[in-house]
């Protein structure tokens, strides 16, 4: 359940909202960017092993 | 045992592998727990009614913008004199966050400004440099991925780190060097009398520990993928050698 945030509504929650989006998308694509960097070091060097 | 093993990559990786999950299962809990008790059960302020809420992203995020570039600064500083990349690599890894958390600061200044102050913006002394802050932050990633050569790069993004220091201290300092403009004065003081109410106190206390453990998650994480991508970098390069 909501608190009555009253006359400034709009402002607090645009404030969370806004601010929420920016640290998921932060840690979103520090997570993709780690995920992506470990497979492609793994297949990097399973090419060196097989070469 | 000295702290310069850990600018060893490969001690760096054994050392931080375990401590990464735990930090962000830590800054979750607290910023799950810091913004739920100051969202949904601290009253509304006498003055600025419900908007007294935003302080629990606004403060947090306004402390680390400022921090992570001293952070910037100190590892930039290891990297000129020892020539260490894994701090290279740390400063690196830390701007994009520092550069996500001064915008934050930004935004949500800004949609507190508009119902307080009528205005979503001036060009006070705080806001001012904090804009200026955020330009750093921008230039600063932008000289990173324009150099080719990492060591070329690392050098010229330290000497930047060094000069955009100036403007984090401004940041800082800018209510008390100009006693002018809208902004007020630091929330968080070690004066308790000049602090915001324990009501509001304790919530944002627990707000900004999460926002700490948060940024020590993220940076060991982007630390660990700029290694890596280092790793990469030289494999290839042998690759093409050999």
């Amino acid at each position: 359940m909501m608190p009555d945030l009253g006359k400034y509504a709009v402002e607090v929650t645009l404030a969370y909202a806004g601010s929420l989006i920016l640290l998921l998308a932060l840690v979103g694509t520090s997570v993709i960017q780690s995920r992506r960097a470990k497979k492609l070091l793994q297949d990097t060097e399973g090419r060196q092993t097989d070469g | 045992m000295s702290i310069w093993e850990y600018a060893n990559p490969r001690k760096f990786m054994q050392t931080t592998d375990p401590l990464v999950a735990p930090a962000f299962w830590l800054a979750a809990a607290c910023l799950g727990v810091g913004l739920i008790w100051g969202f949904f059960l601290t009253p509304d302020d006498y003055k600025q009614g419900s908007t007294v809420k935003i302080i629990y992203l606004h403060v947090p995020s306004a402390m680390m913008a400022i921090n992570v570039w001293v952070m910037m600064l100190v590892t930039s500083l290891v990297w000129l004199v020892r020539r260490h990349h894994v701090s290279a690599l740390a400063a690196k890894a830390a701007a994009p966050i520092g550069a996500t958390m001064t915008l934050m600061a930004l935004f949500t200044g800004a949609v507190w400004g508009q119902p307080m102050w009528g205005t979503w913006w001036e060009w006070d002394p705080r806001l001012t440099s904090f804009l200026i802050l955020f330009l750093f932050y921008l230039g600063y990633m932008a000289l990173w991925s324009s150099i080719d050569n990492p060591d070329t790069a690392a050098d010229l993004t330290s000497v930047l780190c060094l000069v955009g220091s100036v403007f984090a201290i401004l940041s800082r300092y800018a209510v008390n060097f100009w006693n002018q403009g809208l902004h007020q004065g630091a929330s968080l003081s070690l004066d308790k009398e000049e602090n915001v109410s324990d009501v509001y106190w304790q919530p944002l206390l627990v707000c900004l520990a999460g926002f700490v453990l948060l940024f020590v998650a993220l940076v060991l994480l982007r630390t660990r993928t700029e290694i890596r991508l280092r790793r990469i970098g030289a494999l290839e390069m042998k690759e093409r050698v050999g």
